[in-house]
């Protein structure tokens, strides 16, 4: 039986094997020994002379595409270009580290070169990309465009030092080796992938490829069923929405999946076609018994090397896809790429973009000078100290967070009021095209409902799903919401919280009952929205002005506007003031 | 057909190509002296060393894609699509396909706007500076991408560098919208690109010039092109500026039938295994696509739209409440190349139901909240006015 570590290690001796063919590995692991280990197997793997690049954070285009080198060009008179990192790749490998923080433009192109198998300016750049993913949580992950792009996704973080050590079994000698037509091989893989719930349909494409890649390994013209089952293994299950189903006729009971929620599954619609898709199959030349059993033990050896817990997951969260995290870091306050001039400042241009006029203007006063040096060389002699580069200005872009007080109290009184308050500033975020997220708290701790998004119409169904009752855990939503807010300012964006609540905080930050402390640990999560200068306003929504409430207002540095007086002008005057 | 772009076949380099497995390096580091123009400075010339074009005739389904596509190849001036829908339904497929069966196309030769040489000379910098006869030849359709976090210089073009820092000459390096002039510029996840090139594209966009004033030039090019847009509605709203310059919208889904799944991982695996050979299966098709398209296009400007159409078209308008008359154009304009597409002899109100979808779905005014389906409401509304 096939361990992951062992699942690992052939993944990267496939990959050393065709480093293009298959686009490459998602590992998702901290940095540690086992990382280290299986980048050393890959490493010690690779054929020699197989370019192994890696691409540092926040690379600048000209260095990741290919552009000028400007020492070289000064000091030849004439435009002399460097390779970038993509084009030193060419058939070989690019280790991206800390992948899910890849910037959507960065991202772009690497899907861009992935499928073009060239940079933009033309020269060839066919390469797999290692994408090393030290996301903690389910929201820093790896771009989907670019995870959908490569055959294999590898989760480390579960695997000890000590299961590393030992042999390694590459395949299970019971299973029979026959071989497998293409076409129905095809259909295995489709239908293996409908079954653990995966839309796209790179996945059976690319375990197609690997297939291929598998039969060739082994010195066969033909796929043989292994390589198929293999095939499923390695590029399936790690993509599982969900465990297939045991067999065809039981799919009247109930499988394992998503119990209790009623979350449409996007996944439902290809599993109830899926009927069809087995009537079809009396069009094949195949017996219908045999290619049952064949497609089935596709399924299954796909199903037993879904990682544990990866279900899990899904299963607490109804199936729920994960929050979109489009444009994360999409407006970097300190960009310097792109943005709205302004002004210019001494540096290399590979950190932003040359001012022309202004370094030929820096050149200029020298030119006497420098000709008296002599030598040979081009009239105008500029240096790169001369080189000037333009600065850049971009607008932030602008989070606003809404923490909602759905507890018992707030429902009783007015929690469809304050639903409705949030609704209206949705509407004002999106005239002024800003992120919105949603934070609720009640019963014993918060939770994000929403990551950042601008997919309001989003926020809005969320948001009128959004069940009521309980406690009201006042600080838990208040950590949560600042853990958010300095989330979207380390990327980049501007924050703002609103915080919809009555203030009569009765759930301690630990989830146990006690007004007192309860309220003592709210004062404590205000003083830290303070102490980090999160711009923030306090929305009373008691059905009287709450003392609590201003109080708490006052000690996080808030806005306080009872919801009495707040019509849905003034709310989003205040909002508009505030941001 | 799902999958992105060209694909490389599956096997590793011929190891003859590369004796000892060692790839051949260039000689000297890693910079390398480029004689001439620089590669992005040639007009966009699709690289004739990679596989072929996954053929447009074998894209499976996604019918209301295509016919979009189709339609805007018939009549650029429709504007230009935007496919709504997930990730790897084929959408770049789709509009590199097309691209690559349109008949190629005559342009001045060394014109980096890829100037028409039937029209007067004079629309760009290029051609109204050369002096004598033009000579012209056949190039491919550009199909340009745009990439998110394209700087605006790679956009609308800078200052060329390389010819100011070494020879002291101001010249004007075209970015990717001169590329694009008469092709395609496709955006992948359209609405995630930067609020600053969104606007530069709107105006390039509406105006077919792009106006370069920056660092000393001044210039006016055409720009030409059809925009293809396409993104995951989930991830973010497009302004709706930018949403009214798209002609025709569409949304695309990933096929859930497993035979239809079937088919198109089929399909596509049989062509990266031999792209040759599978282009070759379908080259009439794509050949006879070709045909109709060019009929369609000669046939475009004596295709009258009756007036019953017309106030049909109107009506149809009004009870959507779709803002300003670039609804009626549009709706009016795609139901023109619908019909001459088909090679129908008049536009009837089977042609304006039919596009009418496409057509209108994005112009609706609605809450930017509300959700519910703009496509089931041209669809009543298309029942409630043309009573078919």
């Amino acid at each position: 039986m096939s361990t992951p570590w062992s699942r690992a290690l052939r993944v990267a001796d496939l990959t050393a094997a065709d480093p293009v063919g298959c686009g490459g590995v998602v590992i998702r692991a901290g940095a540690g020994p086992v990382r280290d280990l299986w980048l050393d197997h890959l490493r010690g793997r690779l054929r020699p002379g197989t370019p192994l690049r890696r691409m540092p954070a926040g690379i600048p285009d000209d260095r990741l595409l290919g552009g000028i080198d400007l020492a070289a060009t000064l000091a030849a008179g004439r435009p002399v270009t460097e390779a970038g990192l993509l084009s030193e790749a060419d058939g070989g490998l690019l280790v991206v580290p800390m992948a899910e923080r890849l910037t959507p433009g960065t991202a772009a192109r690497l899907a861009g070169a992935l499928d073009t198998g060239r940079v933009p300016g033309g020269a060839p750049a066919r390469f797999g990309l290692i994408l090393l993913d030290e996301g903690t949580g389910d929201d820093e992950r790896v771009p989907d465009a670019l995870a959908d792009r490569l055959a294999f996704h590898l989760d480390l973080t579960g695997i000890a030092l000590g299961e590393t050590r030992g042999a390694f079994d590459d395949r299970d000698p019971s299973e029979v080796d026959e071989a497998r037509p293409v076409d129905a091989a095809v259909a295995d893989l489709c239908r293996a992938a409908a079954g653990l719930g995966i839309l796209s349909l790179r996945a059976p494409l690319l375990a197609m490829r690997v297939a291929h890649r598998l039969a060739a390994e082994a010195g066969r013209a033909t796929l043989a069923g292994d390589d198929v089952r293999e095939a499923a293994r390695l590029v399936l299950a790690p993509r599982a929405m969900r465990m297939p189903p045991v067999a065809e006729e039981t799919r009247e009971a109930p499988p394992e999946t998503a119990p209790g929620e009623a979350a449409p599954d996007p996944a439902e619609a290809g599993d109830t076609s899926e009927p069809d898709g087995t009537a079809e199959d009396g069009d094949t030349p195949e017996a219908g018994g045999r290619m049952d059993a064949q497609a089935q033990s596709v399924v299954e050896a796909a199903r037993a090397a879904i990682p544990a817990g990866l279900l899990a997951g899904f299963a607490a969260a109804g199936a729920r896809t994960p929050p979109p995290r489009a444009g994360k870091a999409g407006a970097l306050l300190k960009s310097v790429r792109s943005g709205r001039p302004a002004g210019t400042r001494p540096g290399h241009p590979r950190a932003g973009r040359l001012a022309l006029i202004d370094t030929l203007r820096a050149a200029a006063p020298w030119q006497r000078l420098r000709a008296a040096e002599g030598g040979a060389g081009p009239a105008f002699r500029v240096r790169a100290s001369d080189v000037r580069i333009t600065r850049f200005r971009q607008r932030g872009e602008t989070t606003t967070i809404f923490a909602v007080d759905a507890s018992g109290s707030a429902a009783l009184e007015r929690l469809a009021e304050a639903k409705g308050a949030v609704e209206l500033l949705l509407a004002e975020a999106y005239i002024r095209r800003d992120r919105v997220a949603l934070v609720a708290f009640r019963g014993t701790g918060a939770e994000i409902v929403l990551a950042p998004t601008r997919a309001l119409a989003r926020a809005r169904r969320d948001l009128a799903a959004l069940p009521g009752g309980g406690g009201t855990p006042l600080a838990s939503g208040l950590y949560a919401a600042a853990d958010l807010a300095r989330t979207v300012i380390r990327a980049g964006g501007a924050a703002t919280l609103v915080v919809l609540t009555d203030g009569r905080a009765n759930v301690t930050r630990a989830g146990m009952p006690g007004r007192a402390q309860a309220g003592a640990d709210a004062l404590d999560a205000a003083a830290l929205l303070r102490a980090h200068a999160i711009r923030s306003i306090l929305i009373d929504t008691a059905a009287r002005p709450q003392d609590s409430a201003r109080r708490l207002a006052e000690a996080m540095g808030a806005r306080y506007l009872p919801l009495p007086y707040a019509d849905a002008t003034a709310m989003s005057r205040a909002i508009r003031a505030v941001g | 057909m799902p999958i992105n772009g060209s694909i490389r076949p599956m096997a590793s380099p011929p190891p003859e190509a590369h004796p000892g497995g060692r790839k051949p390096r260039r000689p000297a580091g890693r910079s390398i002296e480029i004689a001439g123009p620089l590669a992005h400075d040639a007009p966009a010339e699709r690289p004739d060393d990679g596989p072929p074009t996954f053929p447009f005739s074998a894209i499976v389904g996604q019918d209301e894609m295509r016919r979009a596509l189709l339609i805007a190849a018939v009549d650029p001036s429709v504007g230009g699509v935007l496919v709504f829908g997930d990730r790897g339904t084929g959408k770049s497929t789709a509009i590199r396909g097309l691209a690559a069966l349109l008949p190629p196309m005559a342009a001045v030769a060394g014109c980096p706007y890829a100037c028409d040489p039937a029209e007067p000379p004079g629309r760009c910098p290029h051609c109204a500076g050369a002096s004598g006869a033009r000579k012209a030849h056949a190039i491919p359709v550009p199909v340009v991408d745009l990439p998110l976090g394209a700087t605006e210089d790679r956009v609308v073009g800078a200052l060329d560098l390389e010819r100011a820092l070494t020879r002291g000459e101001k010249a004007f390096e075209p970015g990717l919208l001169a590329r694009a002039n008469r092709g395609f510029l496709y955006i992948d996840e359209v609405n995630l690109l930067d609020d600053h090139i969104v606007d530069l594209l709107l105006d390039v966009a509406a105006s077919g010039v792009n106006t370069v004033e920056r660092e000393g030039l001044s210039v006016r090019h055409p720009a030409r092109f059809v925009l293809v847009g396409s993104g995951n509605p989930e991830e973010g709203e497009l302004r709706p500026q930018l949403l009214d310059r798209f002609g025709l919208a569409v949304e695309v889904t990933t096929p859930t039938d497993l035979p239809t799944r079937i088919d198109v991982v089929r399909r596509r695996d049989a062509y990266e295994r031999d792209p040759a050979g599978f282009c070759a299966a379908y080259a009439e098709a794509d050949r006879a696509i070709r045909r109709t398209l060019t009929a369609a296009r000669a046939r475009l400007p004596a295709l009258s739209v009756p007036d019953a159409t017309l106030e049909a078209a109107a009506r149809l308008c009004l009870a959507l409440g779709t803002d300003g008359l670039r609804g009626e154009l549009t709706l009016m304009r795609t139901a023109r190349a619908l019909a001459a597409y088909e090679g129908a002899e008049t536009v009837d109100l089977d042609h304006l139901a039919r596009i009418a979808p496409s057509a209108l779905r994005h112009r609706l005014r609605r809450n930017p909240l509300d959700e519910s389906g703009s496509t089931a409401r041209v669809a009543r509304a298309v029942e409630d006015v043309l009573a078919l």
